[in-house]
């Protein structure tokens, strides 16, 4: 019962290692990642948006919206801590 | 030396080192389009540079320089310009966020380097504020 | 050297494997909440890795649009000379997202030692059931 941590540990690593051997070949051109929308951004993303970098153009013209959830989300972090450490106040005044 | 002030030599280290770091953070921001960085690299490499400056001098000379009413409009800013952006597309006739619609030459790019620009100011005064509430907490 | 090169990509998954697994055991096993902390910390930066390595291809160079070859035409552009984008964006916002996920834990646990007084988590569970 003490080492049910190790067990639980060992045991879910050597099924993620199972199932990682069906992935496919590290750093084949036509593994699923790589081929259905990502081979348009390549070769239409620097004619459409005249931006060379091409993780800059993904990330703030074709998946914008993305970024908008993101921004939002590193915005109500620091709101969130806001209010947790700031309202302390009200608490140690009760 | 003061009660509760650092060496000399870290002092005048850390303060030789802001400018140059905030500098650094503005290049990333800017080349975000032909160099590998933009907006959230950028942000987060300014919003250390007033962390090392805590560290050297104490956190009271932060808030000299970005008081606490000012790092909580900057947030909001940073999203206003980044939601607001979108709304003037739509206005424009367009999709929302679709910088096709801007009447300048190269809108894309240039809806981009806004965009970039608005998420750094986030970034920054987003790590600033939550670095502020964890250290000052009694 | 076809196989030799699928060797090591398989031993690349088991690392990072191990790596979730550290955090794992990080989380569950251990007592004391800011090594709980530390653990989530290693579980998701291992899985931001292993997404990012998906992104790699062979003989491949970086995603950036070199130009000054052609004095003005765009260069032609073939989807297997560059490494794939995508994952490495989806990922820019893992992280940011995590170092929001980390300042709020932060912030919980400094409440949590202000109000209790400790942060191992058999003493904690004893000091609420005392006080309510």
């Amino acid at each position: 019962m003490r080492y049910l941590h190790l067990v639980v540990t060992t045991l879910t690593g050597l099924l993620l290692i199972v199932g990682s051997l069906g992935m496919p070949a590290t750093g084949d051109p036509d593994s699923p990642p790589s081929s259905h929308v990502s081979p348009r951004y390549i070769e239409q993303g620097y004619k459409e948006t005249a931006v060379p970098n091409m993780v800059t153009f993904v990330l703030a013209d074709y998946r914008s919206f993305d970024t908008l959830g993101e921004v939002t989300v590193i915005f109500t972090g620091a709101m969130a801590v806001l209010l947790i450490l700031r309202g302390a106040r009200s608490e140690a005044e009760e | 030396m003061k009660p509760g002030e650092r060496d000399i030599i870290i002092r005048t280290v850390c303060r030789l080192l802001v400018p140059f770091v905030q500098l650094f953070g503005l290049y990333v921001i800017m080349h975000g389009h032909s160099s590998p960085g933009g907006g959230f690299q950028g942000g987060v490499i300014i919003a250390s540079s007033f962390i090392l400056l805590a560290m050297g001098d104490g956190y009271d000379e932060v808030k000299r320089r970005f008081s606490l009413g000012a790092l909580t409009a900057t947030t909001s800013a940073g999203v206003l310009l980044y939601a607001g952006l979108g709304v003037v597309c739509l206005m424009l006739g367009a999709n929302y966020l679709d910088y096709a619609a801007l009447p300048v030459s190269a809108a894309r790019s240039v809806g981009m380097l806004l965009i970039e620009i608005a998420v750094g100011i986030t970034v920054t005064a987003a790590i600033i504020s939550i670095f502020h509430d964890l250290v000052t907490f009694e | 050297m076809a196989d030799l090169a699928d060797l090591i990509g398989q031993f690349n998954n088991v690392t990072y494997v191990v790596l979730m697994m550290i955090g794992f055991y990080a989380m569950t096993g251990k007592r004391n909440l800011v090594k709980k902390l530390v653990g989530m910390n290693i579980f998701q930066w291992s899985i931001i890795l292993f997404v990012v390595s998906l992104s790699a291809k062979r003989d491949a160079t970086i995603p950036i649009v070199l130009e000054g070859d052609g004095g003005g035409a765009l260069p032609a552009l073939e989807a297997a000379q560059y490494v794939n984008p995508l994952p490495q964006v989806l990922m820019l916002t893992a992280i940011v997202v995590g170092v929001a996920i980390t300042g709020v834990a932060l912030a919980l646990l400094l409440r949590i030692y202000k109000r209790y007084g400790t942060l191992e988590e058999d003493q904690l569970l004893e000091r609420i059931r005392l006080t309510g």
